[in-house]
């Protein structure tokens, strides 16, 4: 019957709408993938690999990583924090606070990144009382996870919050009139309901983070071996007129990316049948 | 003639919506589409409209092939199921839609819609937008809309779906009246066999895309040209029965079928008003015990349970059934007084036979 | 929605379900927690850019504005905004379209394709356009020899932004328009309105707030981009700065103040976004509320509609 077939033939416009996305598609996006692709085919193997595989290059991996990791873990806690008080609590300002969520999405990341470096600088709000404690949130790996954190978490907290709203207590009701306290609901009801979208939030935090620049360019102090992201390293690259060194690294950032889009796409199809 | 379909078939994909149906609508008809959902009687509608294109075979309206006319040029009203009122306009501004496309002038237009405004009891209303309309005034925006531009035929898909049980009734006989006022040829969809009974001049029925007979509601109703319509319009028993020495039983149920060889099945159907049902139970030849009876209104619909366990549906009015002095759990007699024999399996009518023939008392009622 | 009916602190928000309400302790350590993360992430980083921009008086303030490096970074990202913007615009009602309107094979890989720009570092896009329009460049040569400058340009500003923007406006589109469905537009055409008609009459004014929600993130996506802008422009002071580079080169200055004289605007901008953001959001609410009662449909909803 009918409503299973969407009878969409009649419509006009097809070819013109499909012709101006797949132009632009191409010109934008594809196009230029494709020219760094061949790029990176530019380079044999073995330079390919000894580019790549560079001390520094290592060493900026490890920290655009781990940041990103601890940073969308973080983003993971926090963020089904924030939506859990958001949707299920009423207190003063939420309003305000749900706007909020959004500033770090809305607020360029260089405007991020000046203002986190100088709250956890030595002298800033927050970096007074913390310096002295030894915690120094400028100009260290640290820095780079407050950053990554600040930028990651309107994604954690979206994702979930439109399930939680959704989300049946008929469930919760059904655990309590079974004897269920409210601790074993959450462990044993709420939490495993959540978990694959909590896990889809991780993983666009993830993904941010990995390709995040501008925050972090101020405030972690862009050090070789230290503080040094692999986006940063690519600019360097570039700035030595060393393309063949950024197009390496960049190949190896945006294989990273592409394996992550493909996973957040299984985990939002997986989150989208858990909650139908 | 007004619309004429010719071998017409469609298939999405895999999928065969509608296979070789061919009927034609007279000028002026109200005619229903009807038959189970899946039928394919909603992609008949939207190829007539030319919101589909036929597969194979061709769509005529008013003696021109349309196949390649375009929906825009087909002069067609149509009715949405959820009727598709544009939300961002005014009730005014849907119903000049049509107009204002046709370049109509602005004087024009506002004569037309206060006229049909006025027509349909929407006086008042210019200005409100959808979502601020009842379901009854949406379906009557929507008829208005498809009904401005003067088209040649209006079609509906579903009309009476989206409203209130309440307000069905009322809306069905206003579409009978309003078609006799306008005498527009109106073809409309449903499900509803009692809808279809009740409104259209003919009926179309269908079945699994196959056209399964087409007639006046008398006709489908009294002379189903197979099982399927047999037991798709109204209430039928139909019952299996096997041929054994020129008789065709069924538990306690015999039947004669002299030319019949032994061992072959027959399938024979009767309607609730055949079963004529006494409370005495002697005085026809078959038992029964009286189930339930179920009160419908004027009139009442009982459940027989056979000694062999076998259950038959019988009709009659309130004063029938308190002259035979009737009650739940009593035991009567019945006996069968017209039935139709619907043969074995592929649902072919061979022959009408039966004692006394006496037409149903109320067609419509599907009971 | 669950029902207000109460505002006491840490109340639960749908409140007589006693099952589903947490213990007081509960709630109050969540929101005290939930509280003290936003303050500190959210709250605070938006205050100090206000804050440290006046941190000497409203004089250095309008002084770092009206400095003619900066007035040129303005400038330039208010162009750059109003081109690619539009084309974005452009592309994103021609996507949703074909995408929500039509089935066809291969939707879901070409819906991936557009989102890909989200997950590609900025700084890995800015190269793509060197690598492609640069001197030592595909296209390189071809663009010397018609002596037109693509990086280290206006064309490669808008470029840059263009790929980071990309999927804004389609995604904000293509779900509305898949629950608008196509039934009104088939309405459209059998009351005999054409495809520009159909889509300028019914359309586009079904999915305007949904649009404008996609422009505002996309131009403030586009006028704060960083990362990207920052690898093609080739950061030449009062030439192919944006705000956003602006900001930096200020820092890099050392000078604190009128990097987050500068940045306020951004800070502001930001905040106008949510603004809007919020007030559309809620429009939208309001909207779908609207359509699902209907406060003023008339009572005599089960009378026949009677004709004389």
């Amino acid at each position: 019957m009918h409503s299973s077939k969407q009878p969409t033939n009649v419509l006009p416009g097809f070819n013109l709408a499909m012709g101006v996305t797949i132009f632009c598609l191409s010109t934008v996006v594809l196009l230029p993938i494709a020219c760094l692709l061949l790029k990176a085919m530019e380079l044999s193997w073995h330079d390919f690999w000894r580019l790549v595989t560079a001390d520094r290059a290592l060493a900026a991996y490890k920290l655009t990583f781990g940041a990103s990791l601890v940073a969308a873990l973080a983003n993971a806690f926090f963020g089904a924090l924030l939506a859990w008080v958001l949707v299920r609590y009423e207190f003063p300002g939420r309003r305000f606070i749900d706007a909020l969520v959004d500033f770090p999405f809305a607020l360029p990341t260089a405007v991020a990144g000046l203002t986190l470096a100088h709250m956890f600088a030595d002298q800033g709000w927050l970096g007074r009382y913390l310096s002295p404690l030894g915690i120094k949130g400028a100009y260290t790996p640290l820095g780079v996870i407050i950053a990554l954190t600040f930028v990651g978490l309107p994604f954690a907290v979206r994702t979930l919050q439109p399930i939680l709203e959704t989300i049946d207590t008929d469930v919760e009701e059904a655990a309590a009139s079974l004897g269920a306290g409210r601790m074993r609901t959450f462990w044993s009801v709420i939490l495993p309901t959540l978990a694959p979208t909590i896990l889809t939030g991780f993983a666009l935090a993830f993904a941010r983070a990995i390709g995040e620049y501008g925050s972090i360019v101020f405030i972690s102090g862009n050090m070789p071996f230290k503080t040094e992201i692999a986006p940063f390293l690519i600019v360097t690259r570039l700035e030595e007129y060393d393309y063949l060194g950024a197009v390496a690294i960049a190949t190896v950032l945006l294989f990273f990316s592409l394996i992550l889009l493909a996973l957040i796409n299984l985990l939002e199809g997986w989150a989208s049948r858990f909650h139908s | 003639m007004s619309i004429k379909l010719q071998n017409v078939s469609k298939s999405f994909g895999e999928v065969t919506a509608v296979t070789r149906v061919s009927f034609s609508v007279e000028e002026g008809e109200l005619l229903a589409l009807l038959g189970p959902s899946g039928g394919g009687k909603t992609t008949v509608l939207r190829m007539i409209a030319g919101l589909e294109t036929p597969t194979e075979g061709d769509v005529f309206i008013r003696g021109n092939r349309v196949n390649d006319l375009s929906v825009q040029k087909r002069n067609i009203g149509f009715v949405f199921q959820n009727y598709a009122l544009f939300k961002n306009m005014s009730v005014f501004k849907n119903i000049a839609f049509g107009l204002t496309i046709k370049k109509w002038r602005t004087s024009e237009i506002q004569t037309r819609v206060l006229e049909l405004m006025e027509l349909f009891g929407l006086d008042g209303l210019e200005k409100r937008y959808p979502h601020q309309l009842s379901g009854g005034q949406r379906q009557r925006v929507a008829i208005a809309r498809a009904l401005a531009p003067k088209p040649t035929v209006l079609l509906l898909d579903e009309p009476f779906g989206a409203v209130d049980a309440r307000i069905r009734q009322d809306l069905r006989e206003w579409l009978v009246r309003l078609h006799h006022d306008l005498k527009v040829t109106t073809i409309f969809v449903t499900h509803d066999q009692e809808e279809a009974m009740e409104v259209s001049n003919r009926i179309v029925i269908f079945s699994r895309g196959h056209l399964e007979q087409i007639g006046t509601p008398r006709e489908v109703y009294e002379q189903p040209a197979n099982e399927f319509v047999a037991r798709f319009i109204g209430v039928m028993n139909v019952l299996e029965l096997e041929v054994l020495r020129g008789i065709a039983r069924f538990g306690e149920l015999e039947f004669p079928a002299p030319e019949i060889a032994d061992g072959l099945k027959v399938r024979i159907g009767f309607r609730p008003y055949a079963v004529q049902v006494s409370g005495d139970p002697d005085e026809f030849r078959y038992r029964a015990t009286l189930r339930h009876t179920f009160f419908l209104g004027i009139m009442l619909r009982l459940e027989l349970e056979l000694p062999s366990g076998l259950t038959l549906r019988a009709r009659m009015t309130k004063e029938e059934y308190a002259q035979r002095g009737l009650e739940d759990g009593v035991h009567v007699s019945f006996q069968i007084r017209n039935y139709k024999v619907l043969s074995g399996g592929k649902s072919q009518l061979h022959h009408e036979s039966g004692a006394q023939t006496e037409p149903p008392p109320a067609i419509a009622e599907g009971i | 929605m669950p029902v207000k009916t109460s505002t006491h602190f840490g109340k639960a928000r749908s409140a007589s379900r006693r099952a589903v309400e947490d213990p007081a302790w509960v709630r109050f350590i969540l929101i005290g927690l939930a509280l003290g993360f936003a303050t500190v992430f959210l709250l605070l980083p938006l205050v100090n850019v206000l804050v440290q921009a006046f941190s000497k008086g409203l004089k250095p303030f309008w002084g770092a504005l009206s400095d003619p490096d900066t007035l040129s970074a303005i400038r330039l990202t208010l162009i750059a905004a109003a081109i690619s913007v539009p084309i974005n615009l452009v592309f994103g009602i021609a996507a949703s379209w074909a995408i929500s309107k039509f089935e066809f094979r291969g939707k879901s890989f070409l819906i991936t394709l557009i989102d890909l720009p989200f997950s590609i570092s900025p700084v890995v896009s800015g190269l793509m356009f060197i690598l492609l329009f640069g001197a030592q460049g595909l296209f390189g040569p071809l663009l010397e020899a018609h002596d037109f400058q693509i990086i280290f340009a206006l064309p490669g500003i808008v470029l840059a932004t263009l790929f980071v923007t990309f999927p804004f406006i389609a995604r904000e589109l293509i779900p509305i328009m898949q629950a608008e469905g196509v039934e009104q537009e088939q309405a459209a055409l059998t009351l005999g309105a054409n495809g520009w008609q159909t889509f300028w009459h019914v359309t586009l004014p079904s999915v305007k707030w949904g649009l404008l929600y996609g422009v505002i993130l996309c131009n403030a996506r586009a006028m704060g981009e960083f990362g990207a802008v920052s690898v093609v422009s080739g950061n030449i002071t009062g030439l192919t700065d944006t705000i956003p580079l602006r900001v930096e080169k200020l820092y890099n200055e050392y000078n604190g103040q009128a990097a987050f004289a500068v940045a306020s605007l951004l800070a502001l901008l930001a905040l106008a976004t949510l603004a809007l953001k919020t007030a559309l959001e809620m429009k939208i609410e309001h909207d779908h509320a609207q359509a699902l009662t209907s406060p003023h449909a008339p009572a005599h909803e089960h009378q026949a509609p009677e004709r004389q």
